[in-house]
């Protein structure tokens, strides 16, 4: 057969042009599979949902084990908006009880969101009753795109003690910048313990990986769950707060202003907390929570403020037992030094009024009548004694640590957020204000009685007295007596020591029992429970005097210390003490004695918030 | 002659070529293998599970082994002797269906028998390439040396092309293109291929790759100048009495590329217009002055191959961008592949390079493939098949398989080159050509590089008409091939 070998160079071309395509072809393959790496992750987008299963958050219960805040479910309606086909509106819409506007505006709200993406899920509606649940999983099917999310709100089986126990909300931007664990839509603990306990309380999100095919429908788990992370649920936690007595002293603050605190002295461990006004907690549970959370903020009484600890107050004569510590470690006195008071504290044309009582007088008589001179001559001989501390303002500083020591003038540290620091002046401070060298004790002669520039938490009051009870040393007040599976911080089992020895302690303990025996609390006598105390009546520029009370008993083995702090309520004697001495029996004893009921009666009913100058509408 | 004797001592399987029977056993497994992953559901409880698509597609392999044997088992000589009655049954099978089939997905291509379905346009393939060789095969038949002859040559190829057109099978037919190859290796012009190529090449490059910018211009129009360089120093080889025009003009393209390159790395930006201009023009100078000196006036075809092709380039974005109303524009880039549109065929391409590109280099392995897997590329048992090897089995396996497509189709070439009849070079010329056409615009499609055009990967498609097809080309070549010694 005749050959030609001239076309049969042709070939050559047809094969090359084959090669050639085939290079070009493994080019493009290498740049699709090795060097750009991006494909890898559409596909892992495309075919994976990763589903966030939330755990379930603590529970809190009280010292007693009674419980106090637990779950309750509640159902998000959820969409990814890329998956989301045609559907009846209407339809859905009437399955939730919502109106076609309604709905229209929240797609709107949803669609304006910072994190919003249709390629993610959204959160369209949240917190579905259970029956609106109900309901619409029936239907679901036909709604592709959309998935119900079970979500955790919080309930109370008691309306009590919303300022320590706070509560959640869903995250804000802020929150999530700041901590990587959240995402969009979850819940973090806001004020009290949800939130200084919120690592705690929380848990940790699992994950539940899905496959998804090109439908988006759920085609299974993937390998079986092997990438599954099961949610570990958030630790429960138990309180000090001893849930009756916090009820109970809640009910004795209701229509006054102010606050009380309980303690235990041997252990720091917090009894009662009470803000008043107080608001129920479980108004800031699921959809209604943002109105209501409106309303408490413009609320004129300011029920979320945490007059507990976040309050500052002038301590008025509180402050005098810790003056007399003062006094006596510096040796500015002894148990013997006697000053007089002639109806008050007359010096260069100064005068610090009293009240009637014998003169001249020791430290615990002045401490039993509350004398104001006997500690302004003390904090004078103090601040001007040139020949120990060479000038005014080194005294001052000398006296400013030991008040620090206890706990003024600083956060103490407790377990809550927000906590205020009260406030101590330093030389410094006055140097600034009337020029260094030209002030002398007659200058601040009023912080030596608890008034002036002085200002301190109930709480820092309260761990005062808690010292006192001790004989001189404290643990930081904690609210939280137990996390589970887990122990609390050595912050708050350790003692701290002021810099004021024992024995002096011990002095001034006796002059506050003597205050309860035979003084200013009286009225906290009780049969058979040993109180000491101090009452305290301060002056303040909102109007009525505040009437202040701190107190431990029994006087012996101290089992509770507490402060009292109402504020415009008049003399310290009026409310403080019947208030702290009702919350002292109550404890010790369960009951209020039948002879003392008139007392828990007058308290019960009286109402001191009309004196507070707040004009509510 | 000697046949009397020879009859006698020939069994049916000596002479053949055994290495091609192997990659086309190697081919036909992988197939299958990737049509079990490529329709395995991840909780296997869907209709469309294995014993529906991979357990029909192991019996039509098991019965394309038959077909082959059978093939093998038939003297040469028949395919010859009835290659006209062959090829016109089959055309007048492909007029029937374009009335009997019913209508899927629109297209009328299928003929359902009871359980099977059968699409008789595979078949055509062999039955055309069968007519073409027995009209080569004519006694001192020249496709130059009369008009006449190319009409009938264009006539055996256009009729099934037309008559599968009217079933609505544009891609199936464009597969017919191909047999332009064999055309040229039979003595057309190797300018009307070249151009043919270059105008589709061009068209297709200039309009798809708009988007990334190269040297301050459209990826595309880069890469047409490229190509159109690579065209001249191709064309220089080919026609110069001597390498050295070819050569040095490869050197000038090569070494300006290279500064341009170096330039554009020091941050000195070149306007790539002006470089190709420059360069390209500065070539055709040369290639005239060389023309000239050695009187060579072929050579100069170069030069009016260049200039009509960077021509083409200009007037093809002019027409398109400035003739072309938007909506005009929208219907060309659908059927490139580059928009989304209803029928989706820009999200198929779209999934399909994330299905390959997911693979990585050694892939996800065998039935972990999540794209393939969960259906996010159509057609992944059929036209995308690819897919699903180049997700599972990653770069190695898309190599491999290019590969073994590439040493098949050289074999091909190699025994028709061997054939002593023109009859057997050029049937096998044609099933090279088809499997070409195959390979390139199947596998472009997948990756993203070609338009969308449904026609099926060979042996690894899911489909019993479109493997048959290939095993009777394959098998009738093997067993013209095998008795190719008695003609000597």
């Amino acid at each position: 057969m005749r050959k030609d070998y001239r076309l049969e160079k042709r070939k050559y071309v047809i094969a090359s042009f084959l090669v050639l395509v085939a290079l070009i072809y493994l080019g493009r393959l290498f740049d699709l599979q090795i060097h750009d790496s991006k494909y890898k992750a559409y596909a892992d987008n495309n075919a994976f949902l990763n589903k966030t299963i939330y755990p379930s958050r603590g529970l809190i219960y009280d010292r007693n084990g009674e419980l106090i805040v637990f779950n309750q479910p509640a159902y998000d309606v959820m969409m990814i908006p890329r998956d989301v086909q045609q559907f009846d509106t209407v339809d859905f819409c009437n399955t939730l009880n919502l109106t076609r506007e309604q709905f229209d505006s929240r797609l709107q709200d949803m669609k304006r969101s910072p994190g919003y993406s249709t390629y993610t899920p959204q959160v369209l509606i949240t917190h579905l009753s259970a029956q609106d649940y109900g309901r619409l999983q029936e239907k679901l099917y036909r709604y592709p795109g959309f998935f119900i999310q079970k979500r955790i709100l919080r309930q109370y089986n008691h309306k009590t003690a919303a300022n320590v126990l706070g509560n959640i909300r869903e995250v804000s931007q802020n929150d999530i910048d700041k901590d990587p664990y959240y995402q969009r839509g979850d819940y973090c603990g806001d004020l009290g313990i949800e939130k200084s306990y919120d690592e705690y309380l929380r848990g940790q999100k699992g994950v539940e990986v899905l496959i998804r095919d090109a439908h988006g429908r759920i085609q299974g788990r993937y390998l079986d769950g092997a990438l599954d992370v099961a949610p570990v649920s958030g630790r429960n936690l138990k309180l000090s707060i001893d849930l009756g007595l916090q009820q109970y002293a809640e009910s004795l603050m209701v229509n006054k202003i102010g606050a009380v605190v309980a303690i235990q002295p041997q252990t720091g461990e917090i009894l009662a907390m009470v803000s008043s006004p107080t608001y129920d907690p479980t108004l800031l549970v699921g959809r209604q929570r943002g109105r209501q959370y409106r309303a408490l903020v413009n609320n004129p009484y300011k029920p979320l403020f945490d007059r507990s600890i976040m309050a500052a107050y002038p301590p008025g004569s509180t402050f005098k037992p810790g003056q007399g510590l003062i006094l006596l470690q510096e040796g500015i006195i002894t148990t013997g030094t006697s000053y007089p008071c002639s109806h008050g504290f007359i010096s260069g044309g100064l005068r610090v009024g009293c009240h009637g009582h014998g003169s001249p007088l020791p430290l615990k008589p002045a401490l039993q009548t509350s004398c104001n001179a006997f500690f302004c001559w003390g904090f004078k001989a103090m601040v001007d004694k040139r020949s120990k501390y060479g000038n005014p303002a080194d005294a001052f500083e000398v006296w400013k640590h030991h008040l620090v020591s206890m706990g003024y003038g600083y956060r103490l540290g407790i377990d809550m957020p927000s906590e205020g620091r009260g406030f101590i002046p330093n030389a410094p401070f006055y140097n600034k204000v009337y020029g260094e060298g030209r002030w002398s004790a007659n200058t601040i002669i009023s912080v030596s009685i608890g008034q002036g520039e002085i200002c301190a938490t109930p709480m820092q009051i309260a761990n005062v007295c808690a010292t006192i009870a001790n004989r001189g040393w404290f643990i930081t007040p904690h609210v939280v007596k137990e996390i589970q599976d887990t122990v609390i911080s050595t912050v708050y089992t350790e003692r701290h020591y002021p810099t004021i020895e024992e024995r002096w302690y011990r002095e001034v303990a006796e002059g506050m029992r003597m205050a309860v025996t035979g003084g200013t609390c009286r009225l906290t006598n009780l049969p058979d429970i040993a109180v000491a105390g101090k009452t305290g009546t301060a002056q303040n520029p909102h109007g009525r005097d505040h009437s202040a009370f701190m107190g431990f008993a029994p006087y012996e083995d101290p089992e509770i210390a507490v402060c009292v702090y109402v504020e415009n309520a008049g003399f310290g004697a009026t409310y403080g003490v019947p208030i702290g001495s009702l919350v002292i029996e109550r404890y010790l004893k369960g009951s209020i004695a039948p002879e003392r009921k008139y007392l828990e009666q007058r308290m019960l009913e009286s109402n001191t918030i009309i004196y507070s100058g707040v004009k509510k509408h | 002659m000697e046949s009397r004797s020879t009859k006698v001592q020939d069994s049916p399987l000596r002479g053949i070529d055994w290495f091609t029977v192997i990659i086309y056993v190697m081919l036909v497994t992988a197939g299958a293998v990737s049509i079990y992953a490529a329709s395995y559901d991840f909780d296997n409880a869907s209709i469309f599970d294995f014993n529906e698509f991979s357990g029909k597609q192991l019996r039509w392999i098991g019965l394309s082994f038959v077909l082959g044997l059978a093939l093998l088992l038939v003297d040469a000589r028949m395919y010859e002797t009835y290659a006209y009655p062959i090829y016109t049954g089959v055309m007048l099978l492909l007029l029937l269906t374009i009335f009997i089939a019913p209508d899927i997905k629109g297209s009328h291509s299928w003929i359902v028998l009871g359980p099977v379905s059968i699409q008789p346009a595979e078949f055509a393939k062999f039955a055309t390439a069968l007519g073409l060789a027995k009209l080569f095969s004519g006694y001192n038949f020249n496709l130059n040396a009369r008009a006449s002859n190319y009409v009938k040559a264009l006539s055996i190829i256009f009729l099934p092309v037309i008559l599968i057109l009217a079933q609505n099978e544009t891609g199936s037919a464009l597969v017919y293109l191909g047999l332009f190859f064999v055309l040229y290796r039979e003595g057309m012009s190797g300018l009307v291929l070249l151009s043919a190529i270059l105008a589709v090449a061009i068209f297709v490059i200039s309009v798809k790759f708009t988007e990334t910018t190269v040297m301050g211009m459209p990826a595309g129009q880069f890469t047409v100048y490229v190509l159109v360089m690579v065209t001249m120093v191709a064309m220089l080889a080919l026609y110069s009495k001597t390498s050295i025009t070819a050569r040095n003009t490869a050197l000038g393209f090569a070494g300006s590329g290279l500064a341009v390159w170096i330039s554009e790395l020091f941050g000195i930006e070149i306007p790539g217009n002006y470089y190709f201009m420059c360069i390209i023009g500065a070539a055709c100078v040369y290639c005239m002055v060389e023309a000239l000196r050695y009187r060579t006036p072929r050579i100069l075809a170069a030069v009016a191959a260049a200039i009509i092709a960077i021509g083409f380039m200009f007037s093809v974005s002019y027409v398109f961008t400035s003739v072309l109303k938007p909506h005009q524009q929208m219907r060309i880039k659908v059927a490139l592949g580059i928009e989304d549109d209803i029928l989706k065929a820009g999200y198929n391409v779209n999934q399909s390079k994330i299905a390959i590109g997911s693979g990585g280099f050694s892939g996800k392995g065998f039935l972990k493939g999540t794209q393939t897997k969960l259906k996010y590329v159509p057609e992944q048992h059929t036209d995308f098949i690819f897919c699903t090897i180049g997700e599972e089995q990653g770069f190695i396996g898309t190599t491999l398989t290019m590969m073994l497509f590439v040493i098949l189709i050289l074999r091909v070439i190699v025994i028709a080159e061997r054939q002593p009849t023109t009859f057997g070079r050029v049937f096998a010329y044609c099933a090279a050509s088809y499997f070409i056409v195959h390979f390139c615009i199947n596998i472009g499609m997948v990756i993203g590089l070609c338009p969308v055009i449904g026609i099926p990967l060979p042996f690894f498609s899911y489909g019993g008409s479109s493997l048959w097809g290939f095993t009777l080309l394959l098998f009738i070549m093997l067993r013209i091939d095998a008795s190719r010694r008695h003609h000597h």
